[in-house]
């Protein structure tokens, strides 16, 4: 194992960092012999990847604060504008050295702004002489600002000529940011996942403290054992752990098995475990339900998840619209003289065309109609007499903003407006029944 | 036909001159003024009424939903350093609301709960509507205005600058929101002692903050995922409780968010009562009850009955046909001035003037009534004014009585019907009581078939409905029942004393026990069947004696009571019956409405020149009338110039048939710009567009356009 060793940080501090970081020991030292020493000059900007909860958010922000490092950190889901985005930096860096809290409202709208005030802010503080890093996480959604942007944050060291380093990090590979009029080109960097050893590791890290860690780490490998295959988010993972292990400790708690009783325990959290991985890992039914439920005692059985309830009630004529549109959607137009009309000539033998045809209608998806065929349809399905009400206009209306039917194309109303239905076949099913 | 809504009277009864709109069109004699007022006080009672039952169906929602805001908010305020809370991920507690899919009756529901709350539980809260939030921005200035605002209404007596703030100007982000919170609950604790033992006695020392998603289906998913990681990054600072309004399933919820989004989310499920029972609810408080005088004929609550059932599943737009049948009648029948309570009524009838009393001489049911008499009373009636009031008075009172058992009666037969299997009378009341107004009841197949299977009840079934038929008419205040509870009691006793007598005696008929037993249909016929080869041969057990009776005797107390209230004289004071008007008002048909408009002008314009015969196009209806009659005939595209020659040939017809022939060829300027003028009306009501395949044609776009 690689321990870290850098010759401008004490060593305590790096000790301390690499006890907090398990697992990912090597990616930062990579980290550290780019940044090199506090006055350096590091690499402009550095692109961090890697897939959901691989550390690198947390691994960024407790290198930056163990050392001490200058930085603002910036999350780019929460800033959705380049506007809030900007003056977000520069409040950050006005707070984050002068210590006062003089956060006086900056307007930076453009980007030409930003690098004059940036350059203003680092020169009243005593930051010259240290590198400044940006952390820019979610950076997948720079690519939604304006064009200029990414490629700016890109070359900041260079346009703002300042010691700084942007740290881009993102779930995404960098291929899918490159801009085509091209631009300078990051340090990129990958996190790769975490391996069920290295899950096992961090979870039985923190043990709760009226049980021992050899306790903890038996349970959290039985509850890898379940979760592993369908889930290795750690937040997910480490959620799960705390909501269960409760249920885990019963036995010991009452009594009926020590704490080494490994098979005892097994046997009475395993069927625990599975169910919480049908309903609360779902989210179908909330944790705190499941806790409740675990405290009571009860039977999951009892408690109907979301998708339980599937049912929807809706009006006579809304269902006849809803079946009708169904229709329409997944029948070519050819057929419909068939099946609609009571006298429509022969039918031709092309069964096997049919049969063609019905398969890959379902997984082509649904097709646009015109009003005037689902209206036509409606009328060849209802039994009785329908008057083209004001009513059955508004229900379609009405059907398009509960999702279950989708306007297509956004022309004009009165250019005959086109529908598509958005239901499954089982919905329909249930409807028409 | 087309009819417009009305303004109602609601909009003119601000006026000061209240009774101006009903006096207009009829004579100051027939007490429009009275009417009016009548009207009022009763949709009034009607509304108080309504709201009333409304709350009380919410209130087990509501309640679950405080408890739980208030659960949520209780595991937040812990601030315990407990393993379990520190290693636990946390989640922002989120009630998910399904409210059945009539999205305008949501208002309502939100607007109490949002009371609920602000009493309850927190004065921050926002309600977001899809339409305002196309995007993050959006959503994030929409809830910082909401949220600000009504700081500012708690506490409206200082902060100049918070006005300030809540302008435009603000960076709508959320540590500006924070900052806000922190602000805002920072002086609440720094207020006064007094002041602050006053707040906390109704929120907590830092309310949650509630954001309610009223249409969570048409929100974009992009928005809301983005709302909700931003939320769950600050929900250590920023207490969030999120409330999604779903008018489908929760179901929803899974295909909105992915499962990274819905695994920061807790999520329970609230469901509102189904507007179904909603509905009874509302049928059995308003409608059937002797509390208000105002009835619905058969035909008009078949209307609302069914525009609720078959188009939009709106309580509230139930409720808004009633109160339109309420103006309408007040509104169209001078005599309505009579359908008050029973206590106002003889003062009223008194006071009647003469055209009055014509008008009751003229009511239908009235003269079928004066026929029926001698003829010496007849004369009396037709001309004496005080005679005939001293015998409207009575007759009215015959009526209310009539509906105090009407109801009872209904009641109790409902109870047997809603029992039997199949429900050949309909499961609910509502179509029990429909079928009780269309026409005599006992005619029916329907009720005959009842009949029949009444007749197979077990025992403990028929006794569990006596009883409560007994509770029933206890209850009624009708002193009529009394006759009639004493009867079903006795019915009782004599039932408890056969199982007495036949606990004594063993049971020596099998086929009578089972059939006791087994209460599905199946069984039922086949034992019947077998009963009836029996029957021939033994004789009727006491037990089915006294079924029969029993089933005489509600088949009797049906054909008392039941009668339908067609067949009551002077009903036409207290029900309204017009289901044209109102079905033109409610359920309107603009596509039939356009096409008589342009089709048959007369219709609308009441010129008898317009009046055409046949499907001739008559040369003086107006222009965009001959235009749309000549393009019916045409195909999927029209050629212009080839409209335009018809046209002018249509309209010169009659003119000077015969006298330019020479110049025929070139149409007259002025045609021609009537026919363009006509033809862009055409484009302007969305029947054509211009076609982009040939210059000189437009495309039809209804009606065998294809």
């Amino acid at each position: 194992m690689p321990n870290l060793e850098h010759p401008a940080y004490p060593a305590a501090d790096l000790l301390h960092l690499e006890s907090l970081v398990p697992c990912r020991e090597s990616q930062v030292s990579t980290l550290l012999s780019i940044f090199g020493e506090r006055q350096q000059f590091s690499f402009p900007s550095i692109f961090i990847y890697g897939h959901t909860s691989s550390g690198k958010t947390y691994v960024m922000q407790t290198l930056l604060t163990t050392l001490q490092l200058p930085h603002v950190f910036v999350n780019c889901v929460e800033y959705f504008t380049s506007r809030l985005l900007l003056e977000e930096i520069l409040i950050q860096l006005q707070s984050c050295s002068s210590g006062t809290e003089q956060t006086s409202p900056v307007h930076c709208d453009t980007l030409n702004d930003f690098v004059r005030l940036f350059k203003q802010a680092l020169a009243i503080q005593e930051l010259q002489d240290q590198t400044l890093y940006i952390v820019l996480d979610r950076a997948e959604q720079l690519r939604e600002m304006e064009a200029n942007i990414l490629p700016a944050f890109l070359r900041l060291q260079e346009l703002t000529d300042r010691n700084v380093t942007v740290v881009l990090l993102s779930e995404i590979v960098w291929e899918l940011f490159r801009p085509n009029i091209g631009c300078f080109e990051p340090f990129t960097m990958y996190f790769p996942d975490y391996s069920i050893g290295h899950l096992q590791k961090i979870l039985s890290q923190n043990h709760p403290p009226e049980y021992s860690a050899d306790f903890y780490s038996a349970y959290i490998n039985i509850l890898l054992g379940v979760f592993y295959m369908v889930c290795r988010d750690l937040k997910e993972l480490r959620h799960l752990a705390a909501l269960n292990f409760a249920k885990y400790c019963e036995p010991v708690v009452r009594g009926e098995a020590n704490e080494r009783d490994t098979r005892k325990l097994w046997k009475n959290i395993e069927p625990h475990l599975k169910k919480a991985m049908q309903t609360v890992y779902l989210r179908e039914i909330s944790s705190s339900q499941w806790e409740r439920l675990q405290h009571d005692d009860g039977d999951p059985g009892q408690l109907k998840g979301l998708s339980a309830h599937t049912h929807v009630e809706l009006p006579y004529y809304s269902k006849f619209l809803l079946i009708a549109a169904y229709l329409a959607s997944y029948n070519p137009v050819r057929t419909d003289k068939r099946f609609f009309l009571k006298h429509h000539g022969k039918i031709r033998k092309t069964n096997f065309m049919k049969k063609h045809e019905k398969t890959s209608n379902h997984l082509l998806g649904p097709k646009p109609f015109p009003l005037d065929r689902l209206l036509a349809i409606l009328y060849s399905i209802v039994d009785n007499r329908v008057a083209p009400t004001a009513n059955i206009f508004s229900q379609i209306t009405s059907l398009v903003t509960l999702q279950l039917l989708s306007m297509v194309g956004q022309n004009d109303q009165l250019d005959g407006p086109r529908y598509k239905c958005t239901v499954s076949l089982d919905f329909i099913r249930a409807i028409a029944r | 036909g087309c009819f417009v809504f009305k303004p109602s009277t609601k909009k003119r009864r601000l006026s000061d001159k209240p009774a101006h709109d009903f006096r207009s069109t009829s004579h100051d004699s027939e007490d429009t003024e009275l009417r009016f007022v009548t009207c009022q006080s009763l949709w009034n009672q009607v509304k108080s009424e309504t709201e009333q039952i409304q709350e009380d169906l919410n209130k087990q929602l509501l309640d679950n939903l405080v408890s739980f805001l208030s659960r949520s908010y209780s595991d937040f305020q812990e601030k315990t350093t407990q393993w379990t809370c520190k290693m636990k991920f946390r989640e922002i507690p989120t009630a998910a609301l399904v409210l059945g899919v009539n999205v305008t009756d949501h208002d309502l529901t939100f607007r109490g709960l949002s009371d609920v709350l602000q009493d309850n539980i927190t004065p921050y809260i926002a309600l977001l509507e899809a339409k305002d939030c196309p995007g993050i921005k959006n959503l994030m200035q929409k809830l910082m205005g909401q949220l600000m605002k009504c700081d500012i209404e708690v506490d409206s007596l200082e902060d100049e600058d918070c006005v300030q703030v809540s302008q435009n100007k603000i960076r709508c982000s959320m540590p500006s929101l924070i900052s806000w919170y922190e602000s805002v609950t920072k002086k609440t604790d720094a207020e006064t002692p007094s002041k602050k033992r006053n707040s906390s006695s109704r929120h907590w020392q830092s309310p949650p903050v509630v954001v309610m998603f009223k249409d969570m289906e048409s929100f974009t998913p992009r928005v809301l995922q983005d709302f909700i990681v931003i939320s769950s990054q600050h929900i250590h600072e920023l207490p969030l409780v999120l409330i999604f309004g779903i008018a489908t399933s929760p179901m929803i919820i899974h295909r909105l968010l992915p499962h990274s989004v819905s695994s920061l989310l807790c999520i329970e499920l609230f469901q509102s009562l189904s507007c179904k029972e909603h509905l009874s609810n509302i049928i059995d408080k308003l409608l059937l009850t002797p509390q208000f005088p105002f009835k619905l004929g058969e035909k008009v609550l078949q209307v609302l009955i069914n525009i609720f059932l078959y188009h939009d599943f709106s309580v509230q737009n139930f409720i808004k046909g009633f109160q339109l049948c309420i103006v309408e009648h007040f509104y169209s029948q001078p005599l309505s001035v009579l359908c008050c309570h029973l206590e106002d009524i003889k003062k009223r009838v008194y006071s009647l003037s003469h055209d009055q009393c014509e008008n009751i001489r003229r009511l239908p049911s009235f003269r079928r009534y004066v026929e029926k008499q001698e003829s010496g009373k007849q004369i009396e009636l037709l001309t004496n004014d005080s005679f005939l009031k001293e015998e409207t008075e009575k007759l009215l009172e015959d009526l209310h009585d009539y509906h105090k058992n009407y109801v009872s009666v209904l009641r109790c037969l409902h109870v047997f019907t809603s029992s039997l299997p199949k429900y050949p009378l309909g499961k609910q009341i509502r179509e029990l009581h429909c079928a009780c107004l269309e026409n005599q009841v006992w005619e029916t197949e329907e009720y005959e078939s009842s009949l029949q299977l009444a007749r197979m009840l077990n025992k403990t079934d028929l006794v569990t409905m006596l009883q409560q038929c007994v509770e029933i008419l206890m209850s009624s205040s009708g002193k009529e029942f009394d006759k009639t509870v004493e009867k079903l009691k006795k019915f009782l006793t004599q039932f408890q004393n056969l199982e007495e007598a036949s606990q004594e005696r063993d049971v020596s008929v099998s086929s009578q026990k089972e059939l006791q037993k087994k209460t599905d249909l199946y069984h039922l016929q086949k034992t019947l069947l077998e009963l009836k080869e029996s029957r021939r041969s033994k004789k009727l057990t006491k037990f089915e004696m006294l079924r029969f009776e029993v089933v005489d005797y509600i088949d009797r107390l049906v054909r008392k009571y039941l009668v339908p209230a067609d067949n009551r004289t002077l009903h036409e004071i207290v029900y309204f019956n017009a289901a044209a008007v109102l079905r033109g008002h409610l359920n309107a048909a603009p596509r039939t409405a356009l096409h008589t408009a342009l089709n048959n002008p007369h219709w609308y314009l009441k010129n008898q020149a317009l009046k055409c015969d046949g499907g001739g196009i008559s040369n003086k209806a107006p222009d965009i009338c001959i235009v749309y009659k000549l393009h019916l005939e045409c195909g999927r595209l029209i050629n212009l110039v080839d409209w335009l020659e018809a046209f002018s040939t249509v309209v010169m017809a009659a003119e000077e048939p015969n006298a330019d022939a020479a110049s025929s060829d070139q149409v007259d300027d002025i045609i021609h710009a009537r026919f363009i003028r006509a033809v862009s009306e055409l484009e302007l009501l969305g029947f054509i567009k211009p076609s982009k395949q040939k210059t000189d044609h437009v495309a039809r776009l209804t009606w065998g356009g294809c």
